[in-house]
């Protein structure tokens, strides 16, 4: 339970960060959303094997770390909470795929554990890209930035008004969890019967909360329609990021940048 | 369970996407037709409803582990398929961005799996049939439970025709099919109780909310409308994944092993096989098919595998070094220059 | 001035189980004049408020807002016109960032951008709250949620504000500026509130209610003094003119037989 109420911190806390004034905060939100899938594509992209191809695609999140003034070791706790699912399915692959692909020396590597390898770098690049893309431009400007660019009104609202009150709620189930630990005792009082009362209760205040909502809404002139006051403008700037970016990954797809340095260095010294 | 980025290929993901995109555009037209100012707010607290009764978690009886929320079914009953679908889609967004459960490029998969199974199958085709407007506990419990049950079935199915279709994963079709679908069982069984467990409770605290809560755009879409629906997203998935098939092999892996080199550490024909294979699922539907064909598979497998050759692993493992020194190199100097905000 | 009047007639209103809240509510309020509506939990309070702005429509009587009886056709005019600050910011505050907050209420009358801008930096700045503007809501403390709560109403200037219990949840320095902040308003303004220290610093009017009829109505310091019908009406004399209970020892026998003897120092 411990765990739950600081992750829920930890939302807040990926949001402060981009608060921050910095070069990257500062783009158009939508220049980075776009980079971000752009990334995320490219990445999965490559195949099942590919460990050497992916590799320099790290240079993304390193420099959005350090530019964005991110700290890069809260971002990779974050990740490793993440990481068991991408595990249990990955762990699958040195078991199955047991041929043997390269040779380091008399040790022999199987594919399976080169995939398996690949999965957790993919793992760790796509996570990675989007905490950075929150932690530099912030939830609320990411989802007025969807809405700019095309996603329905009502999605976007959705996405405001249930980030706004996660916090709320969060703090109100804490609430009754709290109350109910306190009165359990060797396990007792926490099966499902209680479960379902806890979260009726919990549902009806969250009922009559939309109710009170609703009211305060239409207290200031609420028709249906929800306005937001944004402007962004796509300067140069942005412009430059997007396309420099871009352009770097694309070729880092089509190039294996290590491979090239590698083939390059064992060359010379031979 | 949630997808991840990591396990899928971008073919998988991006159909996904459209899939989803289609169904989000549609709910949301149908919310505006049926303008009912009372639902923004609604489905925001909701939203946030089911976050914060994630947190809350229970023993599962006779097991000693412990269990919690799913959502979709209590959304579709107190919203209605369209908004609780939205709301659902908002719920895995947020999700992928703050705790990384799944990702970006799985987020279509999991809005598809976790969103669409409940809102617009198990919802309007099991729930609504067997409960409807009666709402006795014998009727609500059955319905919750076998609408959780088949949205959870169908779910994980999902999961594995995504993740197996990617071809990232190992694992053969009939495993994870073996391992997912029991499981999802279990997690169906206790997400159709507590279902059953809120719906009654609300129905004994606040009989009205019930009453009124669906009326109007309850009614789901028609069944020919799913039906349509689906085949739709048969043949855009088919489509979407022949043309990636026909384009992969002389696409980017053609270009990748030119430059650096027939070494390459590539499979293709790997992901071309199972996407093949996928797709034949896909209009098939049957095991035995599956399984023949996987036999057949395997040879093909076999030459697939590069030829080792101790020299490239070498100049591999040396150049993947000096690229994350690189890197690093690149990161601290960043840094330094902006020392602070 | 007339459009400052808050009249209301012979309210009646129940809840749909069967909850009788309004059972004949009649009061006039005049402009400028500060009103603190008081009363035991359940007395009708927050109902009565929110058949100010017409968030409810009562089963009988009428509501009159200035020149307009209200109805469907006047209640925008009268939303705007009547500003509700509700108890619980968290309700109140539902928009991504403060600024957004503060701005939906002009945005939705349709005003033009740059009117929507001075409204917003004016209200913020008057409620001190200006360096808030791009926080999202979760983000503030108990007294600055209030403060934006507060700013949100004021950038629709109201003439009128109605506000629930705005002193509940605050520390004794913030609730402080909160009063004080409030003292430099000329609105009519209307409280729903148990806080009657504070009644005493802003209202020079109270109205009494229980079990939904106005119990009594009159200047504040009168009905203050009214031992017997503050008990009466479940209420407790404001700390302030109960004597200090050291040196000045309650004539009646404490609770626990005290005698009210104990040694001290002041």
């Amino acid at each position: 339970m411990a765990k739950i109420d600081t992750s829920f911190l930890d939302i807040g806390y990926l949001d402060t960060l981009a608060y921050q004034a910095s070069p990257i905060q500062r783009l158009d939100p939508r220049v980075k959303l776009l980079t971000t899938l752009v990334f995320i594509v490219l990445v999965v992209s490559f195949d099942k094997y590919a460990i050497t191809g992916l590799i320099p695609f790290i240079i993304y999140p390193v420099v959005m770390v350090a530019l964005g003034n991110l700290p890069a070791g809260f971002i990779l706790k974050k990740m490793l909470w993440a990481a068991p699912f991408a595990v249990f399915i990955g762990i699958f692959n040195p078991l199955l795929d047991r041929h043997i692909l390269i040779y380091l020396g008399p040790v022999g590597i199987s594919g399976g554990w080169i995939s398996f390898a690949s999965i957790m770098l993919r793992f760790f690049l796509t996570v990675s890209a989007a905490f950075i893309l929150i932690a530099c431009t912030g939830f609320n400007t990411v989802c007025m930035a969807l809405e700019k660019m095309g996603v329905p009104k009502s999605l976007a609202t959705q996405l405001l008004f249930l980030y706004r009150y996660i916090f709320v709620l969060g703090e109100e189930a804490t609430r009754l969890t709290r109350a109910r630990s306190l009165r359990s005792f060797n396990g007792k009082g926490k099966g499902i019967k209680v479960f379902g009362h806890m979260i009726g209760q919990l549902l009806l205040r969250t009922l009559d909360r939309a109710q009170r909502l609703h009211t305060a809404m239409l207290c200031r002139g609420f028709d249906g329609e929800i306005r937001l006051v944004r402007t962004f403008r796509l300067g140069v700037g942005d412009l430059a990021f997007f396309l420099s970016w871009t352009g770097l990954f694309i070729l880092l797809r089509w190039y294996n940048l290590p491979q090239l340095l590698g083939n390059l260095v064992t060359e010379l010294i031979r | 369970m949630h997808m991840a980025d990591a396990l899928i290929s971008p073919a998988v993901g991006g159909t996904m996407w459209a899939a989803t995109a289609g169904l989000t555009y549609y709910s949301a037209k149908k919310l505006r037709d049926n303008l009912d100012d009372r639902r923004v707010p609604l489905m925001g607290v909701l939203g946030a409803f089911i976050f914060a009764a994630q947190m809350i978690n229970f023993t599962i009886p006779g097991t000693g582990s412990s269990g919690h929320l799913g959502g979709g079914m209590i959304l579709a009953i107190l919203l209605g398929p369209y908004a609780a679908f939205l709301t659902m889609a908002s719920i895995l967004t947020v999700q992928a961005l703050f705790f990384a459960d799944g990702g970006l490029l799985a987020l279509g998969c999991n809005i598809f799996n976790l969103g669409f199974f409940p809102c617009f199958i198990a919802y309007p085709f099991i729930y609504r049939k067997i409960v409807g407007a009666r709402l006795t506990r014998g009727r609500i419990v059955l319905g919750a439970m076998l609408a959780a049950i088949v949205a959870l079935q169908l779910g994980a199915f999902g999961v594995v025709l995504e993740t197996w279709g990617s071809g990232i994963s190992e694992l053969t079709f009939k495993t994870f099919v073996l391992m997912m679908q029991p499981i999802h069982l279990a997690i169906g069984v206790v997400e159709g109780l507590v279902t059953a467990a809120v719906v009654t409770f609300i129905v004994q605290a606040r009989p009205e909310i019930l009453a009124t809560a669906p009326a109007g755009q309850g009614e789901g879409p028609g069944f020919k409308k799913v039906l349509a629906g689906l085949l739709l997203v048969a043949v855009v998935t088919g489509g979407g994944l022949s043309w990636f098939a026909s384009t992969h092999p002389d696409g980017l892996e053609w270009s990748i092993a030119h430059v650096t080199g027939k070494e390459e550490l590539t499979a293709p024909e790997q992901g071309l096989h199972a996407v093949m294979a996928w797709i034949q699922e896909q209009t098939a539907f049957m095991p035995d098919y599956n399984f023949a064909k996987e036999d057949k598979a395997e040879p093909a497998k076999g030459e697939a595998w590069p030829e080792v050759n101790a020299g490239t692993s070498m100049a591999g493992i040396v150049g993947i070094l000096m690229t994350l020194a690189l890197a690093g190199l690149i990161g601290l100097g960043l840094k330094r220059y902006y020392p602070k905000g | 001035m007339s459009h400052h009047l808050v009249e209301a007639e012979d309210l009646k209103y129940s809840y749909p189980d069967g909850h009788t809240a309004l059972n004949g509510v009649s009061f006039r309020i005049t402009h400028g004049e500060s009103v603190a509506i008081v009363g035991a939990n359940g007395a009708g309070k927050s109902t009565l408020l929110l058949h100010l702005n017409g968030c409810l429509v009562p089963e009988a009587g009428t509501v009159r807002i200035g020149d307009f009886p209200l109805t469907k056709q006047t209640l925008p005019q009268v939303r705007r016109t009547v500003g509700m600050v509700f108890q619980d910011p968290d309700d109140q505050l539902f928009m991504p960032q403060v600024y957004d907050d503060v701005a939906f209420g002009p945005l939705n009358l349709g005003l033009p951008a740059a009117e929507v801008d001075r409204r917003v930096l004016n209200a913020l700045e008057t409620v001190g709250a200006a360096h808030l503007k791009d926080r999202p809501p979760y983000k503030l403390s108990a007294g600055e949620k209030r403060s934006v709560a507060i700013a949100s109403v004021l950038s629709m200037s109201p003439s009128i504000l109605v506000m629930d219990e705005p002193t509940s949840n605050l520390d004794p320095k913030t609730r402080r500026q909160l009063i004080e902040l409030l003292k430099t308003f000329n609105h009519t303004i209307i409280i729903a509130t148990h806080d009657l220290d504070m009644v005493l610093d802003l209202c020079s009017r109270t109205l009494v209610l229980k079990q939904g009829r106005i119990v009594s109505d009159g200047p504040t310091w009168d009905i203050m003094q009214n031992q017997a019908l503050l008990e009466a009406s479940s209420l407790e004399k404001p700390l302030r003119l109960q004597g200090c209970p050291v040196c000045h020892p309650d004539p009646a026998p404490r609770i626990g037989g005290h005698e009210g003897s104990e040694p001290h120092s002041h």
